[in-house]
């Protein structure tokens, strides 16, 4: 076998010129061009993360900073600071920096004090204007913000103060994601054993592309419906105050999971091997009985990824959250209305300055979203990897 | 075989007769209506659409330029958005088709089996099928339009911004970036469903690896290929959120001419008569058929690759 190995090695040869062999050097570099291109998906991969979070990157730092009132370095005082301290004060790049002269950073300077003289004097005096609300505790801590009588969780980044708490939109992620799964996996799951186990042959083979073709349903449309049709369907049949909610949303968002959940389920479910049912079937269990004890348990791991790679494309969902339910409260009641991460980022980049803080925000978002889906698509995959190899160890 | 089966069945039959099942009866029950909950949902969904979106369907509607206030349903249409739709999803599929066709080549015909590299490379694209679509709309703003658009621009002089803003290109490479995975596990799957004595054949005679990949496996796996292309067009076509700040426009009075102007798109514009709409009850007719159109493109594309992907399936489980 060592051996055997050696001699393959061997062969590859220099370049594509192999002892004995005509010289293929185009050959050689084609394969070479072929496995750069494969590699692209890594490289991509790593892009997404790297690009996305580089434009977060002063907020993780603590770098930003939103405060209204910020301490002010008169131009008399230019002197006394250094040239880094100045073009982090000016939020100047270094280039930027470098080409301008004495007087312009003077200028810019005045400009800048001016502009902080003129804030008016009411929100002068408020205790908020002087909080930077970038750093983590204003962003993940309750806070009592003037004019409010209790700490409060709050997200409103338009205004004189920004109120950059996170707290609200992570909870109205997990609220939706939650409705939907609640709804999606048990549909999705239940369908999957009867497709692949109870169902006769020629039934599931229109089955499953049917089921399937579900996902091919934008997920614009699908909040379409969810907006102009299921809101109204379902506020009539429960009677809850507000319209649009959670629970809405997370109905229709269950549309979009229970394709994928059905289908990587139905997948694990169909790999176990046949030799198992036969052998339950031949000792007398009933088709149920053989689905639910036997096949069922085989497959658990492959179902258990189903459900958390489920939980990946439901809490990443953009548009059927942001069609259905926008606004952002504190509560943890499916009834009232929630906004989402994804709605947050969708819904403000618009009216986001590029560059400012609001932006990197939104980024930042976008980075933990990009986090926690990267590690629930890891698990999920490395579970059905494992499965794979012991399932098909055994058959 | 014949005596001994129908007896069988008899004895079957006997038995269920003694002791029926209840338990099972009921579960095997619940998992039907689990799957009959699931087609109710979808023909509930369509059923609606087409019911209320067809009347509203007409060939002025789908053939005109719309007016600034495209909320009249006298004078709307939806040609721009269609053109702007079929345009990305066209550059979108000269990026993904042949980096995608190219991964999947590797990843079957050479890549070695349980090596570090081919292990990385599949969790990437897994990986990649994951992200959420509203990550890759920032990657698009961050990569595409911030880094490289406005390095080409310095790069060119161009006095203002022309690449460094929202255009057709970086909305229609943020899209290819999201369908890479669909189009590599479609012809993955194609590639690995070709016989391998149709390769062994090709090598005993003398052709080359490269040969045999280029001119036996790729020709025979053209059909799957061609599904992979279909599905992501139809994937790529119905999203919205990696366009958001790629690329799409609210209004334009002409249609994209360069690669660097902004788009109208169908399933935007879907989005802003649904929440835009200064009177929702007016622009209903409009709305539903607009979902019609862009239902239409995305099923019919979808059909046509499970209709493929069947032939395909009967045709080779034929030679296998």
């Amino acid at each position: 076998m060592a051996t055997n190995q050696n001699q393959g090695k061997r062969s590859h040869g220099w370049m594509g010129i192999h002892r004995g062999h005509k010289a293929r050097p185009m050959e050689w570099l084609a394969e070479k061009f072929i496995f750069t291109v494969s590699l692209s998906a890594i490289l991509l991969v790593f892009l997404i993360f790297i690009f996305v979070a580089r434009e977060a990157l002063p907020i993780f730092l603590g770098k930003e900073n939103s405060a209204l009132i910020k301490t002010v370095i008169p131009p008399e005082q230019m002197d006394q600071h250094g040239p880094e301290e100045l073009r982090a004060y000016l939020k100047l790049s270094e280039k930027q920096f470098r080409e301008m002269d004495r007087e312009t950073i003077r200028d810019l300077m005045l400009v800048k004090q001016e502009a902080q003289n003129e804030i008016p004097e009411r929100l002068r005096n408020d205790p908020d204007a002087k909080l930077d609300t970038t750093e983590w505790s204003a962003m993940i801590k309750p806070r009592q913000w003037a004019g409010y009588d209790q700490p409060e969780y709050i997200w409103q980044p338009i205004g004189n103060i920004h109120k950059y708490n996170i707290v609200p939109l992570i909870v109205g992620s997990l609220k939706i994601t939650l409705v939907g799964l609640l709804f999606a996996v048990p549909l999705a799951v239940g369908a999957a054993i009867y497709v692949s186990q109870l169902a006769k042959p020629r039934v599931r083979e229109v089955l499953k592309p049917v089921i399937e073709l579900l996902s091919g349903i934008p997920s614009v449309v699908v909040g379409f419906f969810a907006l102009l049709v299921m809101a109204t369907v379902l506020q009539a049949i429960f009677g809850y105050q507000t319209r649009l909610n959670a629970f809405v949303a997370g109905i229709a968002l269950s549309f979009s999971v229970i394709p994928l959940v059905f289908s990587i389920a139905e997948d694990a479910l169909t790999s176990v091997p046949r030799s198992y049912t036969q052998a339950a079937l031949a000792l007398g269990a009933s088709r149920w009985q053989t689905a639910w004890q036997i096949v069922l348990p085989a497959a658990l791991p492959g179902v258990f990824a189903a459900v958390v790679l489920g939980f990946g494309r439901a809490i990443g969902e953009t548009m059927i959250v942001l069609m259905v339910c926008s606004a952002s409260v504190m509560s943890w009641s499916i009834f009232d209305s929630a906004r989402s991460i994804t709605t947050t980022i969708a819904a403000e980049m618009a009216e986001a300055v590029a560059g400012g803080h609001h932006y990197r925000i939104l980024f930042m978002l976008g980075a933990i979203l990009f986090a926690v889906t990267f590690v629930s698509n890891m698990v999920g995959d490395m579970v059905i990897h494992r499965l794979k190899h012991k399932l098909e160890g055994k058959r | 075989m014949s005596a001994s089966s129908s007896s069988n069945v008899k004895t079957h039959g006997h038995f269920r007769a003694t002791s029926f099942d209840y338990v099972s009866f009921f579960f095997s029950g619940m998992t039907g209506l689990a799957t009959l909950l699931i087609l109710g949902i979808l023909a509930v969904i369509l059923g609606n659409i087409i019911v209320n979106g067809w009347p509203s369907l007409t060939w002025h509607f789908v053939s005109t330029i719309p007016k600034k206030d495209f909320f009249d349903p006298a004078t709307t249409g939806v040609l721009p958005m269609i053109i702007g739709t079929t345009i990305r999803v066209f550059v979108m599929t000269m990026f993904v088709l042949p980096i995608g066709v190219i991964t999947a080549i590797y990843l079957t015909e050479y890549a070695p089996t349980g090596s570090i590299v081919t292990r990385v490379i599949r969790a990437a694209v897994n990986n990649l099928a994951g992200v959420p679509s509203i990550v890759f709309g920032l990657f698009g703003l961050g990569f595409f339009i911030n880094f490289i658009g406005r390095h080409l621009d310095e790069l060119m002089y161009n006095p203002g911004p022309v690449w460094g803003q929202p255009a057709v290109l970086w909305a229609s490479l943020t899209l290819a970036v999201m369908t890479m995975p669909v189009v590599i596990v479609a012809t993955e799957e194609s590639l690995k469903a070709i016989p391998p004595g149709l390769r062994e054949a090709s090598l005993a005679l003398g052709a080359t690896k490269l040969e045999t990949i280029v001119k036996i496996v790729v020709p025979q796996a053209l059909p799957g290929i061609m599904t992979g292309g279909i599905l992501a067009v139809s994937r790529a076509a119905g999203e919205v959120a990696p366009i958001l700040f790629t690329g799409v426009a609210y209004y334009m009075a002409s249609l994209p001419g360069k690669l660097s102007d902004q788009f109208m798109d169908l399933g935007y514009h879907v989005f802003v008569l649904s929440t835009q709409s200064p009177d929702i009850e007016r622009t209903r007719p409009i709305l539903y058929a607009t979902v019609l159109v862009l239902l239409l493109l995305t099923f019919s594309l979808n059909f046509v690759a499970i209709i493929i992907r069947a032939r395909v399936r009967k045709k080779l489980r034929a030679l296998g």
